[in-house]
């Protein structure tokens, strides 16, 4: 059993929560995730960890409610406990000094974006953060990505906050400007997709950060293949994060749906029996 | 004395039409009247051919003996001197070619081998059932980890415990077995009879920690340095997929998720369990062994409306247990033999519509002495399917070995260690089961558990000593 050390409403649909899982603290490097299994019944969700702090044997999950299990794990309130929660799952981002970066997250990819972003500054790169959303009330970490960016550049759809228009158009801006060695990208596949677009159109390498449908998460099962420069691999052990530039995107993105009327079908049962309750 | 019967003693099994449609056990298993009977039909041979033939030797005419004497217990005593899983190898070990093959009776011309198997479960079960209080060991000759749950680690750590040392069992997923739990279906190996074989591993004083993956959570260097001796059990079971167009499209599996999802996720329970399968309609199953009779047979119970096997040789090559494939004809599954894929077929929203394969011919024998399978030129055909099932093999699983190179590995991929002593690359560091031999059995696996924890056990009573003298 894993215990919830604190748990948060980040925003209307974000939640965060700190996990007691002593041994996936002390391991755990940008980039890995966790999967969870609420309960006996429960599926196997993957989440990004977040952060960590080894001292108190902690790690930070921020999820978005999307479906059936992430609404039942909102539920999850401090004091709850998880059945399963297995890591750190997947390569670690390849962190080191490219000299300088850009870093790019939509969504609730920032909290996946985050720990990579820490970490390449901590790592001696001059970090420039582009980070986007659909309004200033549902933008996560501002201030901590603040905190390790040299430059943070933030775009909504509303101009609420920041910019208003694409995290594409802001590294657009950027390429433009300046020499950039090495980008990342994470967030909703569509947004990816054009990120690397972009970034390959002006001959900038681009790492994104796949999120296939996952079962095991240790390579047994193969339900998270993803074609990448032709080859298929299984982004829970050779990922999640591959060029962009190799990615197969209309398989990838077609398969995240394959579950779609029977994930419709579970949310539908589960709110109903919440509101009965 | 009764006129021993030809025929062994027939055995209670689901009605095929009922079955087929459902994931309960197939086969019911005898009881103790049937039991007897069948026991009476042995000829108890002095040179008892059917024990040689059992890869861990289990004095075979000796319990049967026993159940024929009615004496439950004292059956159940020898089984346990070689076995610790009977309830699962009475089940799914292919004693046909094993024990049973080379039984005398069998091998005169009008009679039936006894049924070895079915009269192994009958005791594994009786003792499940009937339970001897395990007497307090003390753990005190030394501690040894093992990584992975499956029959292979389950056996080296009963057999360590027995002898007096403190394991650990550390297992990526859940749910502990290996194989036993995520792959072999309800209906052929009930997951209550695993999770009181896994349970009376623990009542020894065994210690199982879910959730670890060794590599990941704990490395394997760590585990070298805190523990006296390690048992590395991780199994075979990482898909190979044929890589042929429309790999990716929606509705094509490999039989490793295929039955996860089923099996160790209950998705056929879906949505009591959170775990989705697509719904089961028109199912192609590609390969021709165990996996992939598990596989169809599995849709089936899904409710598919048709199940088709195609497989690249014809039946003689066909590696499945012999009673699997006839229970699956039983239950309606189609087979189109010298049969190939060569791409899924898809519509525009990315959903399997069908398979396109090409006859074959077999043609001049390969290293192996299997008439090779050619392509016929032009034989092409459609078979329509929405859901395809690749069970065309397995290999290493890599997550720990990717992140441990001291561990020798040789060109398949697979651990390299002596199969007399399981010893690797590493002092300290044995393996055993489908990642050393490549997807085996699990009777195989737990005979190189058993191998391993006699080798273990010699390791680190010398090293022991060998401390002591120094110290001394
Ligand atoms: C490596 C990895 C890291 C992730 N990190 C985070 C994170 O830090 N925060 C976060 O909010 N989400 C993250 N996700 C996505 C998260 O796992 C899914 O949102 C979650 O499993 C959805 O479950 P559900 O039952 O609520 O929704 P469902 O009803 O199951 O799904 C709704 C939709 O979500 C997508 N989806 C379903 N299952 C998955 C899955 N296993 N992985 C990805 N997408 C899925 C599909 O497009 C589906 O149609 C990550 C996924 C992966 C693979
Ligand atoms: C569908 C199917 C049907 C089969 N049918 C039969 C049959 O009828 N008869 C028969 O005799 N054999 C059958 N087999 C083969 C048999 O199941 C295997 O040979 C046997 O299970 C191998 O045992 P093992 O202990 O070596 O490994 P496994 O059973 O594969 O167990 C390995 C375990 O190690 C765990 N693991 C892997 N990596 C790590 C890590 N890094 N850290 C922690 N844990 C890890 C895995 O999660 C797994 O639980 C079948 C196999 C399959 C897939
Ligand atoms: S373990 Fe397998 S081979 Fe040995 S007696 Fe039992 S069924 Fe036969
Ligand atoms: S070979 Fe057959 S008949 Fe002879 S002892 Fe073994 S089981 Fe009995
Ligand atoms: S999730 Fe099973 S192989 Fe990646």
């Amino acid at each position: 059993m894993f215990k919830v050390t604190a748990y948060e409403r980040l925003t209307t649909n974000e939640y965060q929560l700190w996990i007691d899982a002593p041994r996936i603290a002390a391991r755990a490097k940008p980039g890995q995730f966790v999967i969870i299994r609420m309960d006996e019944t429960g599926e196997r969700i993957p989440l990004t960890i977040c952060e960590t702090n080894p001292k108190d044997g902690l790690i930070r999950i921020i999820f978005q409610v999307i479906g059936k299990s992430t609404a039942e794990l909102a539920e999850y309130k401090t004091g709850s406990e998880l059945l399963d929660v297995v890591g750190p799952l997947g390569t670690p981002t390849a962190i080191k000094n490219y000299g300088t970066v850009l870093l790019v997250g939509g969504g609730v990819g920032i909290a996946a974006l985050y720990p990579t972003v820490k970490g390449l500054k901590q790592a001696g790169n001059r970090v420039i953060t582009v980070l986007g959303a659909k309004s200033k009330d549902i933008l996560i970490l501002r201030d901590e990505c603040a905190k390790y960016s040299d430059e943070l550049i933030l775009m909504t759809d509303d101009g609420s906050i920041g910019r208003k228009g694409l995290v594409t158009e802001a590294m657009e801006d950027v390429f433009n400007r300046e020499q950039i060695d090495q980008a990342w990208a994470v967030g909703p596949g569509i947004m990816m997709r054009f990120c690397t677009q972009v970034a390959t159109k002006h001959d900038v390498p681009v790492y994104v950060s796949l999120n296939p449908i996952m079962i095991d998460g240790t390579g047994m099962c193969g339900c998270c293949r993803v074609t990448v420069d032709e080859h298929i691999k299984f982004a829970c052990v050779d990922g999640p994060e591959f060029l962009g530039a190799g990615v197969d995107w209309d398989s990838f993105m077609q398969r995240m749906r394959q579950y779609r009327v029977q994930e419709k079908q579970a949310f539908e049962q589960y709110e109903q029996l919440r509101q009965v309750q | 004395m009764v006129k021993r019967s030809y025929n062994q003693t027939p055995i209670k099994a689901q009605d095929p039409k009922v079955r087929a449609r459902n994931f309960d056990e197939v086969v019911l298993g005898y009881d103790l009247d049937e039991g007897r009977l069948e026991a009476s039909r042995c000829l108890q041979c002095k040179n008892h051919p059917c024990m040689l033939h059992c890869p861990v030797m289990i004095d075979i005419p000796g319990f049967i003996k026993k159940i024929e004497d009615g004496d439950m217990d004292g059956a159940r005593k020898i089984i346990a001197k070689y076995s610790n899983l009977g309830a699962i190898c009475g089940r799914v070990c292919p004693q046909e070619k094993q024990c049973e093959m080379a039984c005398t009776l069998g091998r005169s011309k009008k009679f039936e081998p006894v049924a070895i198997g079915k009269l192994e479960r009958l005791v594994s079960d009786w003792d499940l059932d009937n339970p001897e209080p395990v007497k307090a060991i003390p753990h005190d000759k030394g501690r040894v980890a093992v990584v992975g749950s499956g029959p292979s680690g389950l056996t080296v750590a009963g057999d360590l415990a027995v002898k007096g040392y403190e394991v650990v069992i550390y297992e990526a997923l859940s749910t502990p077995g290996g194989v036993l739990t995520y792959g072999i279906p309800e209906f052929r190996l009930p997951k209550a009879t695993v999770k009181k074989e896994v349970d009376r591993i623990r009542d020894l004083g065994v210690k199982i920690e879910t959730d670890v993956v060794i590599g990941k959570t704990i490395t394997m260097s760590e585990l070298v340095e805190d523990f006296d001796a390690c048992y590395v059990g991780v199994g075979a079971g990482a898909p190979h997929f044929m890589s042929i167009p429309g790999t990716n499209l929606m509705g094509v599996y490999s039989s490793s998720e295929y039955l996860t999802r089923i099996n160790l996720m209950h998705s056929y329970k879906f949505p009591a369990y959170d775990t989705p399968i697509e719904p089961a309609k028109q199912v192609v199953v590609i390969g021709g062994g165990n996996v992939a009779m598990d596989s169809a047979r599995s849709a089936m119970r899904l409710g598919a409306e048709n199940v088709s096997v195609i497989y690249r040789r014809s039946l003689e090559e066909l590696p499945a247990r012999i009673e699997e494939y006839h229970h699956s004809v039983e239950e309606g599954i189609q087979y189109h033999w010298l049969t190939n894929p060569v791409a899924y077929l898809g519509d525009e929203n990315g959903q399997l519509t069908g398979v396109k394969c090409i006859k074959m011919a077999l043609g001049e024998p390969d290293e192996s002495g299997r008439r090779r399978p050619e392509p016929i030129p032009g034989s092409e055909f459609i078979i329509p399917a929405t859901t395809a099932i690749e069970a065309i093999g397995q290999g290493a699983n890599r997550v720990m070995l990717d992140t441990y190179p001291d561990l020798q590995t040789n060109k398949w991929g697979y651990v390299d260690a002596n199969e007399e002593t399981c010893a690797t690359s590493v002092p300290g560091v044995f393996a055993g089961g489908d990642i050393v031999t490549g997807a085996a059995t699990v009777i195989l696996a737990m005979g190189a558990g058993k191998i391993a924890a006699k080798e273990i056990d010699e390791y680190i009573t010398n090293k022991t000593a060998k401390n002591t003298s120094h110290s001394a």
